[in-house]
């Protein structure tokens, strides 16, 4: 069908499997000049619209399962509703928002893109991430940029036990109250080029907050080199 | 991979269609646990000193009348029976001991899965689908029930090694996860003289909260000694006469969602199976925190 002059193409998972409808977006979907894609009752479904390689923009219209818009690459995807484990899990580039909640690993080791969660995002958020962005409306839950390599995870809310463990080059900025720090993270003053990024990242996510709340936690660097006088205690 | 589900009607006309509304739930939850399957489910309890046994035995065709005769000869005791393939649910004044040590000395292989008042348990070895339909889940009725589907990991395929397992009377547990420690519990426990079925994690995990409940604790401070007493992954789901019980370990690595309405308590491992519930587009749904305990209570 023709909206405002885009094509956009309405795939309903309660007719049609998962399978199938990944297939169509990666193989078909561009050659037919499909720009917009409508995807209804995901119930909860896993690995819808896993691995899209093409810049369009696709909506999911109720609640998803795991891995939704895992590899992510160029596309555009809005889940209308919450999302299982692991949503953008390895996301590449592009966009994924989640306009309800999200459950565990939000974008595990993300390379790049955006990934927005308007709700709260429980533990483990950004686990591993290695250059992507993800900013979340609420509150993350326990061990959230554990071991998170680059990028940068924004947390409107609060934040669970054992923040940033293990932390490596990404940095976690949190609106609201910090539970506990994991292992090697430590807050840091906030500087003009912090508030400068997260007020671009916060207005790419379409929140509007006061940015002077926000604390800067990143890395100490004391366990990039192994100490031998610390007898396995961190 | 193991599948958990439960469901506490909160009103009397759900109660009466408890089978029909967790059935698509069960069989949802098939693709994380393919190889057996079981569901306990709780209803109008039976007056004392009557009881209910749930019984099952590994050979097909099994003379479950006659067992209701032999009961009635060798121990004086008159029983209600209902089978079910491989499955009877008996009704009679007598209690746990006695049964099992006359079943052991009849030495026919027939075991006891669960008893008390209001329990009823069926569990067995075969894809969750085949299971709920050959006992009948979609008929069954009751305030709540507490079913799993397994993906043996640790322990081997049997209807014994299958969930839910039970401990002392209206008792049982599902589990998803592996514990680290179960020998080290059996230890404990065998040394209070508790004894096993299995070899099964699980069986251990199950003995151990009862035990701390027989000794005085309730369910919150059992579970409370959980936390330090067993190591590993966990997300259990308890069932009693009057209560459903969800925690999942200090990490969290196991999966659970709730949702629940002014009609049920519905949980689940994953979302989708419960998509298909009245009114879950409306429905409180939340994901359980770690180490915290969520208890349901049966409304009167």
């Amino acid at each position: 069908m023709e909206s405002r002059g885009v094509k956009t193409v309405r795939l309903d998972l309660s007719a049609t499997s998962v399978r199938e409808v990944n297939d169509y977006l990666h193989h078909q979907l561009i050659s037919e000049g499909v720009r917009v894609v409508e995807i209804l009752n995901p119930n909860g479904m896993h690995n819808i619209a896993v691995g899209l390689d093409c810049p369009i923009e696709a909506h999911v219209r109720g609640n998803a399962g795991y891995f939704i818009g895992g590899m992510n690459k160029q596309a555009h995807i809005t889940v209308y509703g919450n999302v299982g484990w692991s949503v953008a899990e390895n996301i590449m580039s592009g966009s994924v928002r989640v306009k309800g909640n999200a459950s565990e690993c939000t974008a595990a080791s993300g390379h790049g893109g955006l990934v927005v969660i308007e709700g709260d995002s429980s533990s483990r958020c950004g686990i591993s991430m290695k250059g992507c962005d993800i900013v979340v409306g609420g509150s993350v839950g326990h061990m959230s940029g554990f071991m998170a390599q680059a990028g940068n995870l924004v947390v409107c809310g609060d934040a669970g036990a054992h923040l940033g463990d293990s932390l490596y080059e990404a940095v976690i900025y949190v609106g609201g109250k910090i539970h506990s720090f994991g292992a090697d993270a430590r807050e840091e003053p906030m500087t003009e080029a912090d508030y400068a990024k997260i007020g671009d990242l916060l207005k790419r996510a379409g929140f509007e907050l006061p940015l002077k709340e926000f604390k800067r936690v990143a890395s100490a660097r004391t366990l990039y080199h192994w100490n031998a006088e610390a007898h396995q205690v961190y | 991979m193991c599948g958990i589900i439960g469901l506490m009607a909160k009103k009397e006309e759900l109660r009466q269609s408890l089978g029909e509304l967790v059935l698509p739930m069960f069989d949802c939850m098939a693709e994380r646990g393919p190889d057996s399957a079981g569901l306990a489910v709780f209803a109008t309890a039976v007056a004392p000193p009557l009881r209910r046994f749930s019984l099952f035995s590994d050979r097909d065709g099994y003379d479950w009348n006659g067992l209701a005769r032999s009961l009635a000869t060798d121990l004086d005791c008159r029983a209600e029976i209902v089978t079910r393939d491989n499955h009877a649910e008996v009704v009679a004044a007598i209690e746990d001991d006695p049964l099992r040590r006359w079943l052991k000395r009849r030495g026919n292989g027939v075991r006891v899965l669960a008893v008390g008042h209001s329990i009823e348990l069926f569990k067995d070895v075969d894809r969750p689908d085949e299971v709920a339909r050959r006992y009948g889940f979609a008929a069954l009725r009751g305030t709540h029930c507490v079913g799993h589907t397994r993906m043996a990991t640790e322990s081997q395929v049997s209807p014994a090694h299958a969930h839910p397992f039970t401990a002392g009377e209206d008792f049982c547990l599902v589990h998803n996860g592996s514990l680290s420690n179960p020998y080290s519990l059996r230890r404990l426990l065998e040394e209070e003289n508790l004894e096993f079925e299995t070899d099964n994690d699980s069986e251990a995990a199950c003995r151990f909260l009862q035990w701390r409940m027989r000794k005085g604790d309730t369910i919150e401070q059992a579970l409370g000694s959980a936390f330090e007493k067993i190591d590993g992954f966990y997300t259990f789901l308890i069932g009693t006469a009057n209560q459903m019980v969800l925690v999942r370990d200090p990490f969290a690595c196991k999966p659970a969602v709730v949702a629940e309405t002014d009609q049920y308590v519905a949980i689940s491992s994953e979302f989708r199976s419960l998509a298909h519930l009245p009114g879950v587009a409306d429905a409180n749904i939340f994901e359980p925190l770690p180490e915290q305990i969520y208890v349901w209570r049966v409304a009167a």
